[in-house]
């Protein structure tokens, strides 16, 4: 049995009430009190229409909320079962509610779920972002059968997105993921996941949760780990991803340094597994049918991204000395030059560059949050760039672009190990 | 007459002769001090550089941006450097040891107060290299910072907030080793209260549209982009 100190005893009581579970449900909330109703009725409803007999529990570990989600989630409730779905409930949905410390621990949350998971020797699991507004009670479907029938260990989810959205994954982690640890997995960052409990016993076992990269972005370092160990992967189109106006607000600096910071320290503390490797990546299962639809538009000020990277390229030379080739820098101080319409941050050099970031990374070249910091404004060309190609591009353009991307990664993937080992 | 100059010379000469005969040996013990303490210095700059020489040091220097700084000032890597260092204080100290050998009773009181004011110049030293080390991060945490909130002057503001650490380092360091302790506070004192007088008299009176312009353009432009460019989510 995994380590429970970190579980409140009263916590402990509520889970062995509940008894042994088929499936459980991870909600981790921090003051959702405006979607965290819709979410709980769309679990709700999900696990009655597919899982009508299977014994159930819904964890939600809560940060300290202060505007009643906790009491929301225990009172959300369908009245009647039967407007909505042929089926009724045939057992009762455990509801079980635990606080943790620190609203930025998302971590903690995880680990409350794998523990709980671990405790009630639950078969297979799933966890749910609080704030998303186009959940469906076929999410529910998409995350848990292909654990719970098809005896996989992890579910990534695949969202039906804008082109715009999602740049950072599509440009950065996708596909350093795909070249570094050879796997085709489109969303590891994604904020639902389902997983076996074997997987969370693994999980428990671990000693990493409290390092501070794993605290970070831990669905990173949980995706990692499911490869580097073995375990079955998989991925679930789950449909468009909409998050409530307030969650989505994203500030790119902070983002950046939490996400490749865990990235870049996930790589090093696992090169014992993708230094020496050199097979090809291996494509993941997809469950459920993929559509597009139209999404709303988005807006950009493009002209403030494009400022913004010149500005920081010109600013930040003696900094990005230090980090990036002569040559590397040379290009980037180049296209920095380049007037708007004509602008382009070729897939060569965005990947030389972000290899050389991950290098640099390694080596400790400058202090790391620095470091990353460093990166946002190359980031932001990069993204005007892809803007700019991509404005009349359709769905499977993008995706092209994005494979194109990805075979980047891959070409230039031994520069990355030799400049690793070398600089190690 | 003849006799008494020529034993008066002999005299002397043998006064000179004994002096000289009582001396050689304070000077021979000098010259083996000093031989002694550059071999002693030279093993332990070589120990020191071994002990320093890990590579997880050279990692933490490289991190914490002291290597490029000191690159920057155009001294050699932190290791060598701190060789340099141990080398040079333990031969002075051999040094002045040699010369105390001597025996010169001037020389005596001077070289008591150099060991007294030793311990001070280490602490003043400690002190300003902190202060390099804090000032380099904060300049380099204040350009990015300022790059990323798409700031125009960053490298300007960078070495400000670097040039106001050194100043208040070097002031620390002044202080104590006790060099016009009273000159140097007022001095700075001075310094940054006209620094901030005259700020505020150029920007309130002389660049009062300016102000106004750069106010608004980093304020109210700032919400309303910031607005926009949150429609799309990197993640």
């Amino acid at each position: 049995m995994a380590e429970e100190t970190f579980l409140s005893d009263e916590f402990i009581r509520k889970l062995t009430a509940v008894g042994e579970v088929d499936i459980l449900v991870g909600v981790p909330t921090f003051n959702n009190r405006g979607t965290i109703e819709q979410v709980v009725n769309a679990i709700q409803l999900g696990l009655v229409k597919y899982f009508p007999r299977e014994r159930v529990v819904l964890v939600n570990p809560d940060g300290g909320s202060n505007d009643g989600t906790p009491e929301a989630v225990k009172n959300a409730s369908i009245p009647d079962f039967r407007t909505l779905l042929s089926s009724r409930p045939l057992r009762t949905i455990h509801r079980v509610s635990t606080t943790y410390g620190g609203v930025d621990n998302r971590s903690s949350a995880w680990r409350i779920i794998m523990a709980a998971a671990d405790l009630l020797r639950a078969r297979a699991c799933a966890v749910v972002s609080p704030d998303i507004e186009s959940i469906t009670p076929e999410w529910m479907e998409a995350l848990v059968r292909p654990v719970y029938k098809e005896q996989f260990d992890l579910v990534t989810p695949i969202y039906h997105r804008h082109k715009y959205d999602g740049l950072l994954v599509k440009n950065i982690i996708a596909p350093i993921i795909r070249s570094i640890y050879g796997v085709k997995v489109r969303e590891p960052v994604g904020g639902e996941f389902g997983f076996s409990g074997r997987l969370a016993c693994h999980y428990m076992e671990l000693d990493a949760w409290h390092e501070e990269f794993v605290r970070a972005r831990t669905e990173i370092w949980l995706t990692t780990r499911a490869i580097t160990d073995g375990f079955r992967l998989c991925q679930s189109f789950l449909g468009p991803k909409i998050r409530a106006p307030e969650s989505s607000a994203q500030n790119i600096v902070a983002t950046i340094q939490d996400t490749l910071g865990t990235l870049f320290r996930c790589m090093e503390n696992q090169q014992s597994y993708w230094v020496s490797r050199t097979e090809p990546p291996q494509p993941v299962p997809v469950f459920g049918f993929e559509y597009s639809s139209g999404l709303e538009p988005r807006r950009i000020n493009r002209k403030r991204m494009l400022a913004m990277f010149k500005n920081g390229v010109s600013q930040l030379t003696p900094i990005l000395e230090s980090i990036l080739s002569a040559e590397t820098l040379a290009k980037i101080q180049g296209i920095s030059q380049q007037d708007e319409k004509h602008f382009r941050f070729p897939d060569e050099l965005w990947v030389k560059t972000i290899y050389e970031f991950a290098a640099s990374y390694h080596r400790s070249v400058i202090n790391r949050e620095h470091l990353l910091q460093a990166l946002t404004p190359i980031y932001r060309g990069r993204i005007y760039s892809v803007v700019l190609e991509s404005q009349r591009a359709d769905a499977e353009q993008i995706e092209q672009r994005m494979e194109a991307l990805s075979q980047e990664y891959e070409k230039l993937r031994p520069q990355l190990v030799g400049e690793w080992a070398r600089k190690a | 007459m003849g006799k008494l100059i020529l034993d008066t010379l002999g005299q002397t000469l043998g006064n000179f002769f004994n002096t000289v005969a009582l001396f050689l040996p304070h000077v021979l013990s000098m010259l083996v001090i000093f031989v002694a303490g550059f071999i002693v210095a030279l093993i332990l700059k070589v120990i020191v550089r071994r002990i320093f020489g890990i590579a997880s040091f050279r990692k933490y220097c490289d991190s914490a941006g002291l290597t490029q700084m000191m690159r920057k000032a155009a001294l050699p890597p932190p290791v060598d450097f701190l060789g340099q260092v141990v080398f040079w204080v333990i031969w002075i100290v051999f040094i002045v040891l040699g010369v105390d050998a001597l025996g010169i009773s001037a020389f005596r009181e001077q070289i008591s107060r150099f060991f007294m004011f030793l311990p001070q110049v280490f602490v003043a030293m400690l002190v300003l290299f902190i202060g390099l080390l804090v000032a380099n991060f904060f300049s380099r945490a204040t350009l990015l910072a300022a790059t990323n909130a798409n700031y125009r002057s960053a490298r300007l503001l960078s070495s400000l907030v670097r040039l106001l650490i050194i100043v208040f380092f070097v002031t620390m360091a002044l202080e104590q080793i006790g060099l016009g302790r009273r000159v140097v506070l007022i001095a700075f004192s001075l310094a940054f209260g006209a620094l901030m007088l005259g700020t505020a008299i150029a920007f309130g009176l002389g660049g009062r549209d300016v102000a106004r312009r750069v106010l608004e353009r980093q304020f109210l432009h700032k919400e309303e982009t910031a607005e926009k460019d949150e429609e799309i989510s990197p993640l």
